[in-house]
């Protein structure tokens, strides 16, 4: 029996949110990011039960654009954090005070 | 599948941007440190080369790897003032970062790279290149803020830049994973068509949109979504910051109003007033909080919030319902118009502050500018035609810019709006003018503070000169921009 594709987009939903919500109420920075990642993942499932819904191999070919353009940015920001831990010794994004946030 | 060769030749530009970032990467360990500068003239050579091309393509409209790619006149305009934008970046970098001792010619790498990520950007046509190209800019630009990595105020700036440009790409990418649900593609056209047979109040439809807006938002920089905006312009290195302001804000503008006019356009009277109370929003919250800020980098942070609020004018005309069609060019045209102005100013701007140090440190707050008039008259000169022409006073070019888009939204039946966006330049002329002042009407003080000078050099002359020229040439002739722009705008739909 065939899921139906609202499952997908409601299960898309939920995770999109969850990283929101983990984006704006933790404070660790690398939990920061994994929320960031758990957002853009959701936008994959949306994608491929898209792609698969409308016979449509396009939302695939974004989904791996999409894996490679995440791995760039944690690769960018897993450096911003080493030097940033390098310098303060936190990875606590309360810590950061220099700037008015 | 082989690639044809016309498709190529269509992106020629990129691939020559891409080509001499990736040339200059690789030649950096190689080159001496004294010759490192070899790497920036590089990079400047092969700026000028893209752009005798790209006004070669100044009349066509050719699309590329199947539908992914559009050279038109509007993407060709956008890609000139970006080059423009780069290599003054480039030019005011050399000293200033030989000052600050991060010179690394990484550095004119990712300048480079950022740089074709944003003309993926203003010439995509697929909300897949738009994706990608963005994240080409931003990648480089996260990595660019934290240049000053002895410094915590940069590092700090690159996190938070990196943590909501994630966060922002995020919402962009789920917003258009919506609209592919919707359309079946993500392509511009498609979408268009798709969204013509929708009905407009469908909450998947407004969902995506409103996404986009998000997504869009923090790129531009607009209330709500300009959190990150002061800390990191103040954060940053100050080349950076300029072209920050700069170039992101006008590329982005470049994706923003091609994905809502040729992809939404059939959702005008929906986002027309979502980007109306943005607008409002924007242009209260960027000057009054910039009144009370006393470092120039944070004044000017919200200053370019303020000036994007000013820039969103223009597409609120062009979704202004009942506008005519020449009502709704002129609203377009007046935003290019508003953000090529705004470069050279703020360019002009952000160099002088580059040039000023404070012992070993740069000085960049207001009080590091008092008596300059005495001690440099030229850079303070320089540095009042830039605030005059910031706050929008005639014979300079912000007046130009500002008149063209006020024109348009009365034209368009939004008096008011223009009657509230004068209002709050006239409360921009305070925040420039106090620069102005603390620069002219009070004397040096002779503390045991140290004594604020500033780091001059040919190439930063040739710079301010430039952006000097630019600001009072469009005050002054106007015309031949203008043209431009009007021919331009005509390609979008």
């Amino acid at each position: 029996m065939a899921i139906p594709l609202s499952y997908y987009v409601t299960l898309s939903a939920i995770v999109f949110i969850t990283g929101l919500v983990g984006v704006l109420i933790r404070r660790n920075i690398i939990i920061i990011l994994l929320s960031v990642e758990l957002m853009l993942n959701a936008t994959n499932i949306n994608f491929v039960a898209f792609s698969h819904h409308l016979h449509n191999v396009a939302g695939q070919v974004f989904v791996f654009f999409a894996l490679t353009v995440a791995a760039a940015e944690v690769a960018v920001g897993l450096a911003i954090i080493i030097a940033l831990y390098r310098s303060k010794f936190s990875i606590n994004v309360d810590e950061f005070q220099l700037l008015k946030w | 599948m082989t690639l044809p060769l016309a498709d190529i030749l269509a992106i020629l530009p990129e691939l020559i941007v891409v080509a001499a970032a990736c040339l200059v990467l690789g030649l950096d360990p190689i080159t001496p440190a004294p010759r490192k500068q070899w790497l920036a003239w590089l990079s400047v050579a092969s700026l000028l080369l893209c752009f005798g091309l790209t006004s070669l393509q100044l009349d066509e409209r050719v699309m590329a790897f199947s539908d992914l790619v559009i050279i038109d006149p509007y993407a060709c305009f956008w890609k000139l003032l970006l080059y423009a934008v780069t290599v003054l970046t480039i030019l005011m970098s050399l000293a200033y970062l030989k000052e600050e001792k991060i010179h690394l010619a990484e550095y004119y790498g990712f300048l480079l790279l950022a740089l074709s990520g944003m003309m993926i950007m203003v010439s995509a046509a697929d909300l897949l290149t738009i994706y990608l190209g963005t994240e080409l800019m931003s990648l480089s630009l996260y990595v660019l803020a934290g240049f000053k990595r002895a410094e915590g105020r940069s590092l700090e700036a690159a996190a938070k830049y990196f943590v909501l440009g994630a966060f922002s790409s995020g919402i962009l990418l789920y917003g258009i994973s919506l609209l592919y649900g919707l359309a079946g593609s993500t392509r511009l056209s498609a979408i268009a068509m798709s969204v013509a047979t929708r009905r407009l109040d469908d909450p998947a439809l407004l969902l995506a949109m409103i996404l986009l807006v998000v997504g869009f938002g923090f790129k531009i920089a607009v209330v709500p979504f300009h959190m990150w905006t002061p800390d990191v312009y103040e954060g940053s290195p100050t080349s950076v910051t300029a072209f920050m302001a700069v170039a992101s804000k006008a590329a982005s503008f470049g994706a923003f109003m091609r994905v809502f006019l040729e992809g939404l356009g059939g959702l005008k009277a929906n986002w027309h007033v979502l980007l109306l109370v943005v607008c409002v929003a924007t242009l209260v919250l960027g000057n009054v909080v910039a009144i009370v800020q006393t470092n120039i980098k944070r004044m000017l942070a919200y200053s370019s919030i303020a000036h994007a609020g000013y820039a969103l004018i223009g597409m609120v005309v062009a979704g202004q319902a009942g506008a005519e069609g020449a009502v709704r060019s002129l609203g377009l045209a007046s935003v290019m118009l508003y953000l090529a102005v705004y470069a050279f100013m703020t360019l002009g701007a952000f160099t002088v502050v580059a040039m000023l140090r404070k012992g070993g440190l740069e000085g960049d707050e207001i009080e590091d500018f008092t008596g300059l008039s005495k001690r440099q008259p030229v850079a303070a000169f320089l540095m009042l035609v830039f605030m005059v022409s910031l706050a929008g006073i005639p014979p300079t070019a912000g007046f130009i810019g500002k008149f063209y888009l006020f024109m348009a939204a009365v034209q368009a039946g939004l008096a008011w709006l223009a009657v509230v966006a004068l209002l709050f330049a006239a409360v921009s002329a305070y925040y420039y003018l106090r620069v102005v002042m603390v620069m002219y009407m009070r004397e040096p003080q002779a503390s045991a503070r140290l004594e604020p000078r500033l780091a001059a050099s040919p190439v930063t002359a040739v710079v301010l000169a430039c952006a000097v020229a630019g600001v009072i040439l469009l005050g002054l002739y106007p015309g031949p921009l203008v043209a431009l722009t009007n021919q331009a705008v005509l390609a979008l739909k």
